[in-house]
């Protein structure tokens, strides 16, 4: 078991195309840390100054991370991270 | 109850109990009425406001030009009101939103630009916000950024959920515009500062976030993170799910976003009934199911419908 990571269209090129990859990790921070290691470049689209870019949303198990304790929000395998850019809706 | 006319009959909507889909005696939900305003949405408050707030400041004279980006309800309501006080309405609109909505906006005498299916809302803004710079006598009321679309539910929706549930623990409402979890969000701060403020977000087809580049990401103006406790994305087939289970379980008619929000509420309700909390969750139905007859997602499997709203707006 891996925690499945949700990859959206304009990131695809850092996962070879893959819409979702396997990662590992105990928070979100050291899951993204784990990303890194095998798609290269995909942390600093991720992430500005150790936290997640205004635009970039991520959530685990549908809930945003932001409200469950950020970069410290702890995964387990099995669980499902879906990362999207932020939209507009109304 | 009497009004002098339509516009004044805005607001004032019923709060239902869900007796069926409420976990126990103890953990509660309730579902406040929206689609009983008079274009049959939420939209109607922050419209209204927005259009009194700019006749407040001048900003609207008789025979003036309103352009407003949106996915259809705003517009809907907005078009009701300018055709009644005389002003011209342009709307953008993203192709990818339900044939009714186009038709009510029609009805009510409002013109549509309309915008790339790729990028949604997102869209719609950014060509709307092209077409200000073209227009400079144009009008855009901008419901994103709007202080008087959150200021119409800190006036309005907040305070009549407190007077009709004073033991209410949470409030459950749809992220769009944010406006109504802004207003709600900072009434309840300042009036009963437990009660938690939880927002569900559509999550939609790949399509919608087709985004050139992460700097045209979108969030909105009035949006306050602070004023919320959680947030949670969901996808059209738990929407769907939860909107016939609306239907099926209680009777209610609605629209794909109620579903959407239906889905946040009762997650909090199972962690309030795992905590062994009492609990009193407001919920907001947004709409009616009418203008969503023709996307399919009331009839055939569920399968089926998640496939159709693929790359639609559906909330």
């Amino acid at each position: 078991m891996a925690v499945e990571v949700r990859i959206p269209t304009i990131l695809r090129t850092y996962t070879d195309g893959a819409k979702t990859v396997d990662g590992s990790g105990e928070t979100l921070s050291a899951l993204i840390d784990d990303l890194e290691s095998r798609h290269g470049g995909i942390k600093g689209r991720l992430l500005e100054d150790g936290d997640l870019r205004r635009f970039i949303n991520v959530y685990v198990n549908d809930e945003d991370v932001r409200f469950t304790g950020g970069m410290d929000t702890p995964v387990t395998d099995g669980d499902t991270v879906v990362v999207l850019p932020a939209v507009a809706g109304g | 109850m009497r009004f002098d006319s339509l516009l004044e009959s805005v607001g004032g909507t019923p709060l239902v109990g869900l007796p069926t889909l409420s976990p126990s005696a103890d953990v509660r939900l309730w579902a406040k009425l929206e689609d009983r305003n008079p274009t049959g949405s939420i939209k109607d408050r922050a419209a209204l406001a927005m259009l009194v707030q700019g006749e407040k400041e001048g900003l609207l004279r008789h025979g003036c030009t309103i352009l407003e980006p949106t996915s259809g309800n705003t517009g809907i309501s907005l078009a009701m009101v300018a055709k009644q006080r005389g002003y011209r309405l342009v709307c953008v609109m993203p192709e990818n939103t339900s044939v009714e909505r186009r038709q009510l906006l029609g009805m009510w005498g409002a013109e549509i630009v309309t915008s790339p299916a790729a990028g949604g809302s997102n869209e719609a803004v950014r060509v709307a916000k092209a077409l200000a710079e073209e227009h400079p006598d144009w009008v855009m009321l901008y419901q994103y950024g709007n202080p008087a679309n959150a200021l119409a539910h800190y006036e309005g929706t907040g305070p009549e959920i407190l007077a009709d549930l004073p033991t209410v623990t949470h409030f459950v409402g749809g992220l769009g515009t944010t406006g109504t979890l802004m207003g709600v969000g900072r009434f309840f701060r300042e009036r009963k500062p437990e009660v938690r403020i939880v927002a569900a977000e559509p999550r939609y087809g790949e399509l919608v976030y087709g985004l050139r580049n992460l700097g045209e990401g979108f969030v909105p103006e009035l949006y306050d993170e602070t004023l919320i406790d959680a947030r949670f994305s969901v996808g059209p087939r738990d929407a769907v799910r939860r909107t016939r289970e609306l239907l099926e379980t209680e009777g209610i008619f609605a629209g794909i976003s109620t579903g959407a929000i239906l889905h946040a509420a009762l997650a909090q309700a199972a962690r309030s009934v795992a905590a062994g909390e009492r609990a009193d969750i407001a919920l907001v139905v947004c709409d009616g199911g009418w203008k969503y007859l023709s996307t399919g997602a009331y009839e055939g499997t569920i399968d089926e419908a998640e496939e159709r709203l693929e790359g639609q707006l559906w909330a």
